[in-house]
């Protein structure tokens, strides 16, 4: 029995990913020797860092139980909201400030619509991901906005210790914070008290539509902030930036153990899962794979993951039935005695 | 106002409010646009439908079963595709067969996703999302990167979108249309009075107690997956004839269009209500309100944000609408109950 229990972490989620990325890693080193290269490093992390934060929080939406498909939309509106308003002549730090505000009530939107009125959550967000990224048009129309001034693209661009760039350290820091509000605290217990079972929570006395509207605000607002850095990263904007980011995010998301259903998943998943999926895009871009192969075998990956553990349970259970079977038949001489199953209940 | 309640019954409440927003929405346009009311807008809005419509009769059945299935845009990609690179080698091919292949095609790739989600117990947004992304790779590795363009295509195929079934006057069903409206009206009997679609009806409301009446959920939520695709199929045929040039990126977002119009067309995401006649409204309600607003002398950039605030509203209004009315419709259907005869259970 002890022996185990020790060993029982080995057939967790986190451990499948563990062994997944272990393998990426170790595919990656034998494809090319710039991958240990300190610059390839900061790029896999740099070239997908606001998918990376949005994760975070869709983390959260979905242990909720909810789903946020306008997230790409409020990124795109965001950014957007930041080039038109230095367009107008404002200072960069109130376009952010705005674009901030903007994305907060987007999600505010999302979180009265799905909490209070009732309606689906794929519903809301679905009009708010068309809805959204219309007003993103309305703004920009088909201009593009750039020339930001030098110290906002920096911020975007270059490293400040060695070749990592501000923006790791922003995602490094809301991992930690997520982690620990997701796991230790007691709005992270309601979060997964109301994605397992919403009334029974509710008759616990959480007030499940307040946590569901600050989750959405949330994810609204870390959504206008990885705008805000993608605006930053391009050094230019368009009314359709982060256009269809949202299937990646909800795709790490759900490789990392998160059930879609909601009450399931934890934040060292999700991380692992990050890792394993910006690796082997890395890793693939590093051997010339194009790009729409490597979101299919991504895909490919996210059936693979929950489809083997299935496989092995169903075979668990068929094999003895299988050899029970054989046995019997074999034991019989090919003679199989009919037996009654009608029990006397029925 | 008791005439319509006995007209209507409850079952049908959904379809009914949908009707009158449907209404609503075309007086308003027609109050704000000048010769609204004419052959060409009818024309042109059933054109764009009919291709949503069609995809959105398979969605209905997949969701019905609560599931989802998020790669129809990559299926009717991939179909456009493939059946336009083969029939501009094989121009002599007669139409049937080719619909025929084309369906083939998506039953082939919604018997996958069936498999997956009904035998390998994976959830249907997690196989649909993996295999939207497959699909589409499948389609760029396949193309080459190449695009199909309308010249090497067959008259036939570039002349189906403007022949006329039936016209009254200048108003024209045309062939697209056609072909989704008799999908809707097969399938909206088949789901309603055949044995198929009541197992699916079973499986959505519940699946323990469709198990314990003797339903073999994963046979009928393959089988609604791979029509789905087969659906999907013959939209992407569709596709093809109507928007002749394909490239890899043909019908990517699709399926958010979809999902949207099966939605507000009162599909129960969590399964078990819903018709497809409702998909259709849903489907007809949104083309309706893009292709007005494009057609009202506004600036072309607003047409996105008020397509999604109408979806917003109208989604809300069929709540409100149905949440005051059903308590009303219910009364008189008690009413009524003692003068009909039972049939015999």
């Amino acid at each position: 029995m002890q022996q185990s229990k020790r060993w029982a972490w080995l057939k967790s989620w986190e451990a499948l990913m563990f062994i997944i990325l272990c393998a990426v890693v170790i595919a990656n080193l034998r494809l090319s020797e710039h991958y240990l290269d300190l610059n390839n490093l900061a790029n896999i992390f740099h070239l997908s860092i606001e998918k990376s934060l949005v994760v975070l929080i869709m983390a959260f939406v979905i242990i909720n139980g909810e789903i946020d498909l306008s997230v790409a939309s409020v990124m795109g509106l965001s950014a957007t909201v930041l080039a038109e308003r230095y367009d107008a002549g404002w200072p960069i730090a109130a376009g952010f400030a705005l674009a901030l505000v903007v994305g907060m009530g987007c999600g505010l939107l999302n979180g009265l619509f799905a909490a209070y009125m009732g309606i689906p959550s794929l519903i809301v967000t679905l009009a708010g991901s068309i809805g959204y990224r219309g007003v993103a048009r309305i703004l920009l129309e088909d201009r593009s906005v750039g020339d930001f001034p030098n110290w906002f693209t920096s911020l975007g661009q270059d490293g400040i210790i060695g070749p990592f760039p501000l923006t790791i350290f922003v995602f490094i820091a809301l991992f930690i914070l997520g982690f620990v509000i997701l796991q230790y605290s007691v709005f992270g217990r309601y979060v997964y008290a109301i994605g397992n079972n919403r009334a029974a929570a509710e008759y616990a006395g959480i007030n499940a539509k307040q946590v569901k509207v600050t989750i959405f605000m949330a994810s609204g607002l870390i959504a206008a902030l990885a705008g805000a850095f993608y605006a930053a990263r391009l050094g230019n904007v368009r009314a359709n930036a982060a256009e269809g980011f949202e299937l990646d995010i909800i795709t790490i998301v759900l490789l990392g153990g998160v059930s879609i259903f909601g009450g399931t998943g934890t934040m060292i998943g999700v991380g692992l899962s990050l890792l394993v999926v910006l690796n082997l895009r890395n890793g693939m871009s590093l051997s010339n794979v194009d790009g729409n192969t490597q979101t299919s075998v991504i895909g490919l990956l996210l059936i693979l993951s929950v489809l083997v553990p299935n496989l092995i349970q169903i075979l668990q259970r068929l094999v003895p039935r299988l050899f029970t079977a054989m046995s019997r038949f074999l034991s019989k001489g090919g003679a199989t005695e009919p037996k009654s199953q009608v029990s006397v209940h029925q | 106002m008791r005439r319509i309640r006995r007209w209507v019954p409850l079952q049908r409440l959904r379809e009914f409010s949908l009707v009158i927003i449907l209404i609503i929405v075309v007086l308003i346009f027609g109050n704000q646009i000048d010769n609204y009311y004419t052959p060409r807008t009818f024309n042109r809005i059933s054109s764009t439908v009919a291709l949503i419509t069609l995809v959105a009769v398979g969605q209905t059945m997949v969701v019905l079963t609560r599931n989802v299935d998020l790669s129809v845009g990559s299926v009717v990609g991939f179909t456009a595709y493939y059946v336009g690179r083969y029939v501009s080698k094989n121009e002599d091919m007669a139409p049937v067969m080719l619909a025929a292949m084309a369906m083939g095609i998506g039953a082939g790739m919604g018997l996958i996703n069936g498999l997956l989600v009904a035998y390998g117990r994976i959830p249907a947004i997690v196989v649909t999302l993996g295999t939207m992304a497959i699909y589409r790779g499948v389609l760029v590795e396949y193309s080459d990167s190449k695009s199909v363009a309308t010249r090497e295509l067959p008259d036939w195929i570039k002349e189906l979108p403007q022949e006329s079934i039936f016209h009254y006057g200048e108003y024209e069903l045309r062939a697209l249309p056609a072909i989704a409206l008799a999908a809707v009206i097969i399938f909206f009997f088949l789901l309603l009075y055949g044995s198929f679609g009541r197992r699916l009806y079973a499986i959505g409301s519940s699946p323990e107690a469709a198990n314990l009446a003797g339903i073999r959920a994963p046979r009928m939520v393959t089988l609604a997956f791979t029509m789905c695709g087969a659906m999907a199929g013959l939209g992407g045929m569709l596709y093809l004839a109507r928007f002749g040039t394909i490239t890899v990126d043909a019908a990517r977002g699709m399926e958010l269009q979809v999902v949207a119009a099966v939605v507000v067309g009162g599909v129960n995401i969590l399964g078990g209500s819903g018709t497809v006649l409702g998909a259709m409204l849903g489907a007809i309600l949104i083309g309706t309100i893009e292709q007005s607003l494009i057609r009202m002398n506004i600036n072309e950039f607003w047409k996105d944000a008020l397509l999604g605030l109408c979806i917003i509203i109208a989604v809300s209004v069929d709540r409100i609408l149905i949440n005051q009315l059903t308590p009303w419709w219910s009364r008189t259907e008690l009413q009524r109950m003692p003068e009909e005869p039972h049939a015999a259970v």
